[in-house]
């Protein structure tokens, strides 16, 4: 039996919760544990040994475990106190934690608050509802990517991917490279899903081809798979009859999406958002129920993992005031999503006496250009920014001042909409 | 204890077997254990890499009460006495057998014929408890129920059982009894000879007195083994869509609409893991191997789970589809006689719905058949009736787990995190025979869960590769043809 008692309890080890440590060390808080379900810290970024990491919060271009190091090796420096190979299974609303671990049996920690960041899992078949048969040979790209990058093992030969997400354009890369076949990726939208940099640099670099509007209708084989019968959609993602084409193959890899793990929040009673999958948070990360705050991709599934860690040292930041009894008494404000916006982060804010500039991330849903990203009271324009171009593929940031906030102190609720931006028109 | 041998037991094929059973699906594997009773040396042979990948592995899991089985056919005769059969069976071998009852739906006043028609079969066949259920009444048992549902005809027997898991639990016993057990096997032919019968088959031959032929949508290609095919079978495929559990409770009941000649409709049914299935569609089709889910079927199934659950947000917890053949003999019902061609070669065939629930019925006949030919039964003195089940670390309370880890600290050691799901619950897996990765999901829930096997499937590779000594690469899905990965990135050569 493992029996302790903390300041904050941060569940999951990648780098929202190594950033949220660290920062909760900075400000000065004494007992800060991670706990974590692996083996080892860092989350998903072992297995993501390309780079492109870091360039926002380092300003250099790391690769996956490279970012994960620094973060590793601040937080020891910081003493920042980790238990791995524990499995975290329920959280109580007296911020009780249990656990399992193979080396004490049940783990149980009592914290004054909690961060959660459980980070994400990737959409699969089932959840598409594809039909055809059910061989072996089908994988989530983020699986994939663990049997080359981890275990040195080779999916397949001849390769499709399903979903143009960055996941699946990494692979597509990085399969070829070992000497894989990579035949096409099928993306449903008109449009990718990934990165720009990431189909560029993923695709175009080498020659696969891309095929939009498309999805796969049928899958073949009754132990390995032998292919899949792709056709083109409709505008409402309706396959159309009689544009079938068999793409002969034996790894189909699927990149259709992350979804945010939040059984654990669940498991306490934390109001999730449908838009994000997500808890729904305030601008100190802080959950529906006080001193549990979220960060990284349990929130909502950040582009860039600088975002992550952002929004780790903002939850951390969240904390501490709660612990010092700051965030009590705050009025409520909702924010709204208004015309082609997806996802907006924090979804909600709060105000007290102090009133500090708030970032928001938000998500389009379709793609715009020359747009105006404006936040309202009502219909008076409280803030806004011109964009060359929005997609759903890239969040939109923006901050919006202490003072613009204060302007709005009043408010019940704002909204925020995307729309097209008349000078330019 | 049960499950002390493995399915992994050589059988010298040269050494002769009293009885050898063609078929590992839920009616092989319960005239296995029955036969454990006594002593006898028997042989389930199965074509597939683990018990239960037919027929067995794919359908609704229902239990049913009986009443929508016309009473003159065997079905009819069977499946209430299989379904009280099956509680002290799934009591002695651990396996969760859930009595939810069922309700009968009609969206339409026209309907209630239909019902009444229910409810004689039911008074017929002694099925206990039935009653129709008035609008009010019906609503207020199925809370989410459309609107539209007038009437309920509730039967309070049926039940819900995972199917491979009885299967897979009944073969566990009947090995620790004796059973002999080959599988990846295929039998080829029969041969019969002055004394008894020969077995051909990709292992070899066997010799035996009495050949069961249990072989589910083959067993008409096995009758034609006796030198003339005595029945025809062909498939009837139903598709299901799985629901996350998180979709909360749907319902408490398995729901089905009012059923047609042929089918019993598309149903709700809870699993005893917690998810939710809806389906099956019912397609005769020609193809005995044509697994394919479809877009027409699987539309059929969303349509069906929107008219009776409107208010259900079915899309977003989706995790699977499946389907499953249902092996229809012309006659449309059970065949469950001797041979007319082979002595000593009797057949349970053409077992299609409800023949998980009338198994034990199906078994039991099955052993009249055999002493009216002959065969002896002196009871098995050491036979045990009872298997133990895998602990799930995922099932008991935390006092309980601590006790585990204790025992065993790989019980800490979560592999599959959607399941919940411990390395030692899957080396368990292992040690009771599971050679492929279906094989440990089937066993241990690993990979059945939301992310559908995307984290614990290396890990779970590792732990058979390490387990049953077999290279990484060599790691199949569901045996033969079904590798999971073309060989290694880096042949090790040299290091990088
Ligand atoms: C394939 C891939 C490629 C990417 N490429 C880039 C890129 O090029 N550039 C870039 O900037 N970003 C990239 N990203 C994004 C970046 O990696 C993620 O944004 C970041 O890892 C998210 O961090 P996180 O801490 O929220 O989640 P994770 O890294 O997933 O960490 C979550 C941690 O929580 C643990 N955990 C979860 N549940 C429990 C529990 N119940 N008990 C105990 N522990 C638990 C998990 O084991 C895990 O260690 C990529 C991501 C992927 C998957
Ligand atoms: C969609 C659907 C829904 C259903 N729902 C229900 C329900 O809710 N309740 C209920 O009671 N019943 C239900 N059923 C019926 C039930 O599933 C079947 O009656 C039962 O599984 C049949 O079992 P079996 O052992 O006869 O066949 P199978 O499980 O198919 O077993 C036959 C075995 O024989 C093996 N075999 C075949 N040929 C050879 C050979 N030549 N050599 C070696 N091995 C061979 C196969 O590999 C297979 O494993 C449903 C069926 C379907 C299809």
């Amino acid at each position: 039996m493992y029996n302790i008692k903390v300041d904050i309890a941060i569940i999951g080890g990648g780098p929202a919760g190594l950033g949220a440590a660290c920062k909760a060390k900075k400000l000065g808080i004494k007992k800060v544990l991670i706990l974590e379900r692996d083996r080892e810290l860092g989350g998903i970024l072992p297995q993501c040994i390309h780079n492109g990491f870091g360039l926002l919060y380092f300003k250099e271009d790391l690769t996956g475990p490279e970012y994960a190091t620094r973060f590793i090796e601040e937080a020891d420096k910081l003493r920042v106190e980790a238990k791995l190979n524990t499995m975290l299974l329920e959280i109580t609303k007296d911020k009780r934690i249990f656990g399992l671990s193979s080396k004490e049996g049940l783990a149980q920690i009592t914290a004054k608050a909690v961060i959660l960041s459980m980070g994400c899992r990737e959409r699969t078949r089932g959840a598409l509802n594809i039909p055809g048969t059910r061989p072996a040979g089908i994988y989530t790209a983020g699986t994939a990517q663990r049997l080359v990058n981890m275990e040195n093992l080779l999916p397949g030969k001849n390769i499709v991917v399903l979903g143009s997400g960055d996941v699946g354009l990494i692979m597509a890369r990085r399969l070829t490279w070992v000497g894989a076949k990579v035949k096409a990726v099928v993306e449903i939208l008109p449009y990718p899903s990934g990165l720009t940099r990431n189909i560029v640099q993923c695709l175009e670099d080498y020659n696969i081809p891309l095929i939009l509007s498309h999805t796969v209708v049928d899958i073949h084989g009754q132990d390995r798979l032998k292919g899949v019968t792709i056709a083109k959609v409709d505008e409402n993602r309706n396959p159309i009859k009689g544009s079938e084409k068999f793409i002969p193959c034996d790894t189909l890899l699927l990149s259709v999406g992350l979804i945010p793990e939040n059984e654990l929040s669940k498991s306490v009673g934390i109001e999730l958002d449908k838009a994000t999958g997500g808890a729904f948070v305030d601008q100190y990360m802080q959950t529906s129920i006080p001193g549990i705050f979220a960060c990284g991709n349990v929130v909502q599934v950040y582009d860039l993992v600088d975002y992550v860690t952002e929004s780790a040292e903002i939850a951390a930041k969240g904390a501490n005031l709660f612990m010092k009894g700051k965030l009590k008494n705050h009025r409520t404000i909702a924010v709204e999503r208004g015309e082609n916006v997806q996802q907006v982060v924090p979804q909600r804010f709060s105000l007290g006496k102090q009133v500090e500039p708030i970032k928001f991330y938000i998500r389009v849903q379709h793609p715009q250009e020359k747009v105006k990203v404006a936040l309202y009271w009502g219909t008076k324009e409280i803030f806004s920014k011109k964009e060359l171009i929005v997609k759903p593929s890239e969040m939109v940031v923006f901050e919006v001042s202490d003072e613009a906030i204060r302007k709005i102190s009043k408010a019940e609720k704002v909204t925020i909409a995307v729309s097209k931006h008349e000078k330019n028109t | 204890m049960g499950g002390s041998t493995t399915l992994r037991t050589p059988f010298l094929t040269r050494s002769k077997a009293d009885v050898a059973i063609i078929g590992a699906g839920i009616i092989g594997a319960t005239i296995a254990r029955e036969l454990s009773r006594y002593k006898l040396s028997t042989i389930l042979i199965d074509k597939e890499a683990d018990v239960g990948w037919g027929t067995t592995k794919a359908n609704t899991g229902v239990i049913h009460a009986g009443y929508s089985e016309d009473p003159h056919t065997l079905r009819g005769k069977l499946t209430t006495p299989g379904n009280r059969i099956s509680k002290q069976l799934c009591e002695e071998l651990e396996v969760p057998l859930k009595r939810i009852g069922s309700i009968v739906v009609s969206l339409n006043r026209k309907e209630l014929p239909v019902l009444n028609k229910l409810e004689n079969y039911a008074k017929i066949l002694g099925v206990t408890g039935t009653r129709i259920l008035k609008k009010d009444e019906l609503h207020s048992m199925v809370p989410h129920l459309t609107p539209k549902a007038v009437y309920g005809f509730y039967a309070p027997t049926a039940a819900i059982v995972s199917p491979y898991g009885l299967a897979i639990a009944l073969v566990e016993n009947a090995q620790a009894n004796g059973l002999n057990v080959l599988l990846q096997t295929k039998v080829l032919g029969l041969e019969k000879k002055r004394q008894g019968i020969t077995l051909n088959t990709t292992s070899g031959d066997v010799r035996t007195d009495f050949v069961i032929n249990a072989a589910g949508l083959w067993a008409d290609e096995i009758s034609a083994m006796s030198g003339e095919k005595e029945f025809n079978i062909h498939p009837r495929k139903g598709e299901y869509i799985l629901f996350d559990e998180t979709i909360g409770e749907i319902t408490g009941k398995i729901i089905f609409p009012a059923p047609t000649p042929i089918s019993k409709g598309i149903a709700f049914a809870p699993f005893v893991e917690g998810n939710y299935a809806v389906g099956p569609t019912d397609e005769d089709i020609q193809d005995k191997e044509d697994l394919f889910t479809s877009f027409e079927g699987l539309k059929k199934v969303f349509n069906s789970a929107e008219k009776f659950f409107p208010e259900i947000p079915f899309k977003r917890y989706m995790i699977r589809n499946f389907c499953g053949l249902r092996a229809v003999a012309d006659e449309n019902d059970f065949i469950i006689r001797p041979s007319y061609n082979m002595k000593g070669l009797i057949h349970a065939a053409g077992i299609q719905s409800p023949g998980l629930t009338a198994a034990p019925a199906i078994a039991s006949m099955v052993m009249d058949i055999l002493k009216d030919q002959g065969m002896k039964l002196h009871p098995n003195p050491h036979f045990n009736p009872e298997r133990r089940t895998i602990h799930r670390i995922k099932d008991v309370d935390y006092k309980t787990k601590e006790k585990l880890i204790e025992g065993d600290p790989r019980y800490g050691h979560i592999v599959c995190r959607c399941e919940t799901v411990s390395e030692a619950e899957v080396i368990e897996a292992i040690r009771r025979g599971a050679t492929t990765l279906d094989g440990i999901k089937f066993r241990v829930r690993c990979g059945m869960g939301r992310c559908q096997g995307g984290f614990c499937t290396p890990r779970v590779m590792e732990i058979l590769s390490s387990e049953l000594k077999t290279p990484l690469t060599k790691i199949s899905k569901r045996g033969k043809g079904s590798r999971l990965v073309k060989g290694k990135v880096w042949d090790g050569s040299f290091n990088v």
